[in-house]
């Protein structure tokens, strides 16, 4: 547990300086990418890219090993129904994206450049999951 | 301005391996998706199933760490927030509870998704991508900004 806790933070501590590196840590950038009609900035669609390679080459390692490096088992999400949470979720999620230039990556990655607005935009996104949870969660 | 002349492709590009790197660590060393909103959930306790606590408290801590050790290196990271308190709260709140109902964010159905070719997937980023597009081009035709 501890060898994946350890991984756990390698791989946080990498998430979020890539996205500090990828100018993702910057609302403004990310909001300017969805603004098409405005001074559109393409610069989150090439760090989609370059995300999605080593991914890619992950996925294809994963189906020839047995069980994770430092835990027992792979743990999964299997679900493949395209139902009314999933488009309903996204498009609630797209607002907000839209409206702050914020998804929860960049936010926390935000604590460590603007504490006092990520913060706020934390705080109320924690609050807004616990609101599902009240709500709508199975 | 132009269009693109913000644009740092080169350095999108660097730091978006180093997010997929950071992920492809999460699934083949732990097993797990690297699912931002997923694992912030479990981490503050808001979701039954996932990663253990301890986990996904680790993967989160670390990504200011590393936003930090980026910002220690090369000199601040030049951001651009919005200015109103009220927008990040009514955004945080969007986005907790939207990424919470449609499981998943940018990172788990945007970067893992999409590389693992989940239809599912797919279908998310599809939507919350264009309900962004949407929304931007809505608050800029109501003359709103931050």
């Amino acid at each position: 547990m501890s060898r994946q806790i350890l991984l756990a933070l390698l791989a946080g501590v990498l998430f979020g300086a890539g996205l500090a590196i990828s100018g993702m840590a910057d609302p403004a950038r990310v909001r300017g990418f969805l603004d098409l009609a405005g001074t559109w900035d393409p610069t989150l669609a090439f760090v989609m890219g370059g995300a999605l390679i080593p991914m890619a080459l992950a996925w294809g390692i994963r189906s020839k090993l047995e069980h994770p490096l430092a835990a027992p088992a792979f743990d999964l999400p299997e679900t493949r129904r395209i139902d009314a949470r999933l488009i309903a979720g996204a498009a609630v999620f797209g607002i907000g994206w839209g409206v702050a230039g914020l998804c929860p990556g960049p936010a926390f990655a935000g604590l460590a450049v603007n504490a006092a607005a990520a913060g706020t935009f934390v705080v109320a996104m924690l609050a807004g999951m616990a609101l599902h949870r009240l709500t709508l969660a199975r | 301005m132009d269009a693109f002349s913000r644009a740092m492709p080169a350095a999108g590009f660097a730091g978006g391996l180093l997010i997929g790197i950071a992920a492809a660590l999460m699934l083949l060393g732990a097993g797990r998706i690297a699912g931002v909103s997923g694992l912030a959930a479990r981490a503050v306790g808001l979701a039954t199933a996932g990663a253990p606590r301890g986990v996904a408290l680790a993967f989160i801590v670390g990504l200011p760490l590393g936003a930090a050790a980026v910002a220690a290196a090369v000199g601040p990271i030049a951001t651009r927030f919005p200015g109103s308190a009220w927008t990040l709260v009514v955004g945080g709140l969007l986005v907790g509870f939207g990424t919470r109902l449609g499981s998943g964010c940018t990172s788990g159905h945007g970067v893992c998704g999409l590389s693992r070719l989940s239809f599912r997937s797919v279908v998310a980023t599809a939507v919350f991508m264009a309900s962004g597009f949407a929304t931007v081009a809505a608050i800029n035709a109501m003359g709103g900004g931050w």
